[in-house]
């Protein structure tokens, strides 16, 4: 895991330092609101329906028990006992009031975190794949880019004033898990003919109120050249991203007005400029950084191990967790552990303070004190030996974090919605717990298959619903809650858009809309296909036809 | 309007001419528009006295470039704190033309934006609005480490960190 040095301590101290002038000068006058939302933004904190929420960066979605334990001291001292995953690898706390924004950001330094950039018109935190340097499928651990990009865009004198938000993903496998297509900036791992790695860099991708896939403006990019690049794409943006209209200002917007050729041109012009300069990133560099990545010392396991193969057979809901939540990992005797934060009928993505501390204690016990954050708000134990499966197994049970559902019709992903956010046009949350409740059965939802639903309360897509194989989202109809159906939306390699199925439907019909979506598809699907390939096969209209048949 | 200079108040020797102002006063330093610098080059750069010129965030430094040298100063403008394209036009001042005389920030200029400005080459500041002295100062020395190199010659932590690892490695 990546470990502050000294300097990394200094700026940190010295920006919650700033921070809390910054406040006091707020709650002093000397600044009014107008001055102060910038810069409370750069540190995490809005202002919401209810209360400030802060939102604390989890850079790559990497986290020390130490780290996670803290999170739980400031849900219990700061907030109401709970704290709420994010789809962009943060955690929100919804009620924390302005005067103890300071000390809460001051506790986070102590374990070296920060709020820095989590909001507000610049680089954000970069995200990263969630199985980095786990998965079986990877040419290099993504968290040394992110790291060595976290590093070069913090606090950037150039680029923090930027036209709107920026984000960047990395993903280090072929297999995209890290939605890199559908971010200001993804980048994509891959070798060139020599074997040697670099990066595919995709531009202009988003989602939001015009959902748009990236193109690649640059088909490999050497990995020494990285930060060279990304500094002209940057400065491209700055200068030429729209500031008229902040629905148009995205770098996406830019990218479809000029288009990926000539957008490919400037970035190109302005990085013959500055390549091979200061930004030039030194093979011992390199090392440095990767050096805080290298594996934990793995112990030789088994990759047989009796116990776990015993109570495989002998209980039916350890082998349904096996089967969903566990997969390989790339040292043998090993396995990536994957926590539902799904629990039937919860809100997704919460998790209250007890239930941190237990993860942090099987953290410690059974994954090297190493903990993940996913973008499907789940949690991840990262290095869990076979023979520990069960202990860990029971743990998770006893916490709620068991449900064997990952990836699976009852896995969704929520955005905050009207329970919380002041932009939204509908609840979001109660829709998840519904279709949950709902869909509760698991050996139904086993047959079902892999099924992504996300929810977004409104147009700006935070539950990323333009992404979901089946995506919902809350339109608001003379003041009551609609919510308009997309289907075919993929995150993956093979990104797809989805496509709106027919007009919105009620707030009390979601669930059986649902329910008739996923009959269509057990009606339609062949052998071994999954939600999406039948969509993919069959088109819109049997599950249009069938959804608004008059009943 | 306050002028922030080497960490300290400083007069105004400069005047800003409008674009319709016929005639400029004789061996004063004056500041003109890059509208009327594009209009009148040739006269303008015969003047025996000091030259400014103030850029929007939108003309193309590029299109200054090499005449950048022969002004005493050139002014950058932030119409909203929010709005940072003069970052970007103070660094390719710096960097890419060499420019070396007194790079100004103007317009709404704010004690949380110094250190940001300071990093891109800005060493003359117009303050916005009367935030007391002492809050400048105390933005002069925000930060001790900077991750990135630019053309204020600070040096950025990753190098400082090859110097620590050449010196264990020693
Ligand atoms: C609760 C307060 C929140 C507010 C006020 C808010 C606001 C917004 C806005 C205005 C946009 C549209 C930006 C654009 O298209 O230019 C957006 C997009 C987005 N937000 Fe949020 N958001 C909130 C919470 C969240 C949460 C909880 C998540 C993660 C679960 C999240 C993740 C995202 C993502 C992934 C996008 C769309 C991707 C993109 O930027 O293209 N947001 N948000
Ligand atoms: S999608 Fe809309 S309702 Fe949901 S969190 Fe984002 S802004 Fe709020």
């Amino acid at each position: 895991m990546y470990r502050y040095d000294e300097y990394d301590h200094a700026f940190v101290a010295e920006r919650v330092a700033q921070f809390r002038d910054q406040v006091r000068r707020r709650l002093a006058g000397e600044l009014t609101e107008d001055e102060f939302k910038p810069l409370r933004l750069q540190n995490g904190l809005y202002l919401q329906l209810h209360a400030y929420m802060l939102r604390i960066a989890i850079p790559y979605g990497t986290l020390s028990s130490k780290q996670f334990r803290m999170l739980a001291h400031i849900a219990r001292r700061y907030d109401r006992g709970y704290g709420h995953f994010t789809t962009r690898q943060n955690l929100q706390f919804n009620w924390i009031r302005l005067e103890d924004a300071p000390d809460a950001l001051a506790d986070l330094a102590k374990v070296e975190m920060h709020a820095i950039q989590t909001s507000g018109n610049c680089i954000r935190n970069v995200t990263a794949d969630h199985w980095a340097g786990v998965a079986i499928d990877e040419i290099e651990d993504p968290r040394i880019w992110c790291e060595i990009i976290r590093q070069w865009s913090t606090v950037h004198p150039e680029f923090s004033f930027l036209p709107r938000k920026f984000k960047i993903a990395v993903t280090g496998s072929p297999n995209d898990r890290a939605a890199v297509r559908v971010h200001d900036i993804g980048l994509r791992m891959l070798r060139d003919e020599q074997g040697e790695p670099g990066f595919e860099v995709i531009v202009g991708g988003g989602l939001g109120r015009t959902p748009m896939i990236g193109k690649t403006i640059r088909a490999f990019l050497p990995k020494q050249d990285l930060l060279s690049y990304l500094e002209a794409i940057m400065r491209v943006y700055n200068r030429y991203g729209r500031r008229d209209n902040i629905y148009k200002a995205r770098i996406k917007i830019l990218v479809h007005e000029i288009g990926a050729e000539e957008m490919r041109r400037q970035v190109e012009e302005e990085w013959e400029q500055i390549r091979g300069g200061a930004l030039d990133l030194p093979q011992d560099v390199i090392d440095g950084i990767a050096r805080h990545f290298a594996p934990p010392p793995y112990q030789v396991q088994p990759v047989f191990a009796p116990e776990t193969e015993r109570l495989r057979f002998e209980d039916r809901d350890f082998a349904l967790w096996l089967r969903s939540n566990v997969v390989p990992h790339r040292q043998p005797g090993y396995a990536i552990v994957n926590l539902s934060l799904k629990p039937e009928g919860a809100p997704p993505g919460d998790s209250s303070a007890a239930q941190m501390d237990a993860v942090a204690d099987l953290a410690d016990a059974y994954s090297f004190g190493e903990i993940r954050v996913t973008h499907e708000q789940n949690l991840v134990l990262p290095h869990v030996a076979v023979a520990d499966l069960p202990a860990v197994w029971r743990g998770l049970v006893r916490i709620g974090f068991a449900t064997p559902n990952l990836g699976l019709v009852s896995d969704i992903i929520a955005c905050p919605g009207l329970d919380y956010c002041a932009l939204a046009n509908a609840r979001a949350i109660p829709v998840a717990q519904r279709i949950s409740t709902r869909f509760a059965d698991l050996a139904r939802q086993h047959d079902i298959g892999e099924l992504k639903i996300k929810i977004s309360g409104c147009i700006n897509a935070c539950g990323h619903h333009h992404v979901g194989h089946i995506g919902i989202l809350g339109v608001d109809k003379n003041g009551t809650e609609f919510y308009q159906i997309t289907l075919g939306g993929h995150a993956g390699d093979d990104v797809s858009l989805g496509s709106i199925v027919g007009p919105a439907v009620p707030a009390d019909q979601v669930v059986e809309a649902i329910e008739s979506l996923v009959d269509t598809y057990l009606k339609e699907r062949r052998d071994g296909e999954r939600f999406l390939d039948t969509y993919r096969r069959v088109g819109t209209a049997p599950f249009k036809e069938r959804l608004y048949a008059p009943a | 309007m306050p002028l922030l200079r080497n960490g300290a108040l400083s007069d105004d020797e400069w005047q800003r001419v409008a674009d319709d102002a016929a005639s400029l006063p004789a061996g004063a330093a004056v500041i003109v528009s890059f509208t009327r610098f594009r209009a009148e080059r040739e006269t303008l750069l015969a003047r025996n006295a000091p030259m400014g010129v103030l850029l929007k965030n939108i003309d193309p430094v590029e299109e200054l470039g090499p005449d950048g040298a022969r002004f005493a100063l050139i002014a950058l403008e932030f119409p909203k704190f929010s709005d940072g394209r003069a970052y970007s036009q103070a660094r390719l001042l710096r960097e890419r033309y060499g420019f070396t005389g007194e790079l100004r920030a103007t317009g709404q200029v704010l004690p949380d934006q110094l250190h940001h400005m300071r990093r891109c080459g800005f060493d003359a500041f117009e303050l916005a609005k009367g935030e007391p002295l002492e809050a400048w100062r105390r933005a002069l020395h925000t930060f001790t480490a900077v991750y990135q190199p630019t053309g204020d010659g600070r040096i950025p932590v990753s190098a400082l960190r090859r110097r620590l690892f050449a010196a264990a490695a020693d």
